[in-house]
């Protein structure tokens, strides 16, 4: 596949207004951020960055990253009133604003989200258009888009275990699109944040979570489904 | 190997040799490049013009005042309104502000080509389907039209205000909107092309100035001045007036000038409009205050 744009880039998305960038790149990283916590958060604190920090009220965004949290899609006409049900659903939510990042992303947001005793903390991009990026996992470089199929896999550093996790996403017949790999220190934990054209089964995620050196697998399918 | 919107002069072309009206090869585009079907196709396209259809009522119908208060129901007073030239060319005006009222009110749009842009092409289509009565099936053929026009665009110059300027986002989609309402009106393949190239000609060089950086003002006046150019494109190209430059030429003029802009005019809120007294109080107001300001060190840090 090219990288040419599909005919409903031009008429489409359908999404919620009033910006690509503002609403739904915003209502996307949440989602991710949902999914890599594996279910609702009780609690949330969400920091806009540069671009973000001033005029993320006026476009919304505080509604649209909300409206993600609860799993709402882009084209959710909930979003307008996602804080009554972010009230109806337990979600607590707080908003901060840092307008000097320099090393980030001028559209940047960084969710820190906790649920029962589980805490995660993203950051992600909203880069145009709807496109996101989603730049770190709790701490780990990701870059990762969440358009195609991820998987996020935390494991002990050692040899020949990306080597193995390729090999066994391959026998699933899904081709990997990108790759990243990040650790915390020599012999630590590993991230591998690894992008497939296709689905991966469910056996096949229930192996790599079998695995003794696996600690997690995190699979995020299309977020916009 | 199927057409991939380089150009209108290949897309003339091609058309003429394998005797195909405009919107079919955008669909053979679609499922070679996208791997979809075409009732999926039009499928998709009968959703994004019911959305749009569903964005022009409730425009007019729903209460519409944006968080700035910028936006106050102005759809609904011009619907409302003494008729200054038609009472056709008032609902243009009307739909296309409802549509785009909608966008800024944080309601459902199609982003066509863009949401700062996701009036015009409502406002066009409703209005044209109206006045001649025509079939749904002619509106999305329109539609795969005016795609394909936004496809050409995209590859030579842009769609984006951040950078091409206003002229990239109302005035691609009223050119696109304008080339739809002649292929709709049953227009020939120059006519099409030169309604595209007359709306660009008369779009070019506007600037993205918007106040407070919000998607308002002057946003959504000028989905309605786009859909009136598109109007009046479709007009005298439907006619036969000859553009005199070219389509393509006309693109490349666009681009040119969106990549010689100021970055003050694309998007930034920091130029015209944007930059006036007015609007830097409205900025002020709006606009988020209470800002943690990082000192230098920190910046990385703190992440």
């Amino acid at each position: 596949m090219s990288s040419r744009s599909s005919i409903f880039d031009m008429i489409g998305p359908v999404m919620i207004g009033p910006s690509s960038s503002h609403t739904a790149g915003v209502v996307r990283i949440a989602r991710v951020a949902r999914r890599i916590l594996g279910q609702q958060p009780d609690e949330a604190t969400i920091t806009f960055y540069n671009s973000f920090a001033r005029t993320y009220e006026g476009h919304g965004s505080d509604r649209a990253v909300v409206a993600g949290l609860l799993d709402f899609k882009t084209d959710d006409t909930r979003i307008k009133t996602a804080f009554d049900h972010a009230r109806e659903a337990n979600l607590v939510y707080s908003f901060k604003s840092v307008g000097n990042a320099s090393t980030l992303h001028p559209n940047t947001v960084k969710l820190n989200l906790t649920a029962g005793g589980r805490k995660v903390e993203i950051v992600g991009e909203s880069r145009g258009g709807g496109l996101i990026n989603i730049a770190q996992v709790n701490g780990f470089r990701a870059d990762f888009s969440a358009q195609l199929h991820t998987l996020i896999i935390t494991a002990e550093d050692i040899k020949g275990s990306i080597a193995f996790i390729a090999d066994v996403v391959a026998h699933d017949d899904c081709n990997i699109a990108t790759m990243n790999v990040s650790r915390k220190g020599k012999h630590d934990l590993a991230c591998q944040f690894i992008e497939t054209d296709s689905g991966i089964r469910p056996l096949t995620l229930e192996y790599l979570r079998s695995l003794r050196w696996v600690n997690e697998v995190i699979y995020i399918p299309d977020i916009d489904l | 190997m199927a057409l991939l919107f380089d150009s209108f002069k290949e897309w003339h072309q091609y058309c003429e040799e394998q005797k195909q009206p405009l919107f079919e090869p955008v669909l053979t585009y679609e499922i070679e490049q996208k791997g979809r079907n075409r009732e999926q196709i039009w499928e998709g396209m009968q959703k994004a013009y019911q959305v749009m259809k569903d964005a022009v009522r409730t425009g007019l119908e729903e209460d519409m005042i944006s968080r700035s208060g910028m936006v106050n129901n102005g759809a609904k007073k011009v619907y409302k309104a003494k008729t200054v030239l038609s009472p056709e060319f008032q609902k243009l005006v009307a739909r296309a502000l409802a549509a785009k009222e909608v966008n800024s009110c944080m309601g459902r749009i199609v982003a066509a080509p863009t949401a700062g842009a996701s009036g015009i092409l409502p406002g066009i289509l409703t209005t044209i389907q109206e006045i001649h009565e025509l079939p749904d099936q002619t509106i999305l053929e329109g539609l795969l039209v005016a795609a394909g026009i936004a496809l050409i665009i995209e590859q030579n110059a842009s769609l984006a205000g951040a950078v091409g300027g206003c002229q990239a986002e109302t005035g691609s989609a009223a050119a696109m909107g304008s080339g739809a309402v002649v292929y709709c009106l049953g227009g020939s393949i120059e006519e099409v092309f030169a309604a595209v190239a007359i709306t660009i000609q008369c779009m070019l060089g506007l600037v993205c100035d918007p106040v407070a950086g919000l998607v308002e003002v002057p946003c959504i006046v000028r989905n309605a001045s786009g859909a009136a150019i598109a109007y009046s494109s479709a007009q005298i190209a439907l006619a036969g007036v000859n553009p005199v430059i070219p389509v393509d030429e006309c693109v490349m003029a666009l681009g040119e000038i969106g990549q010689s802009m100021e970055s003050r005019y694309k998007e930034t809120a920091l130029g015209g409009l944007a930059a006036t007294l007015t609007g830097q109080a409205i900025s002020k107001k709006v606009l988020i205050q209470d800002i943690d300001i990082l000192p230098d060190e920190e910046e990385n840090r703190n992440l």
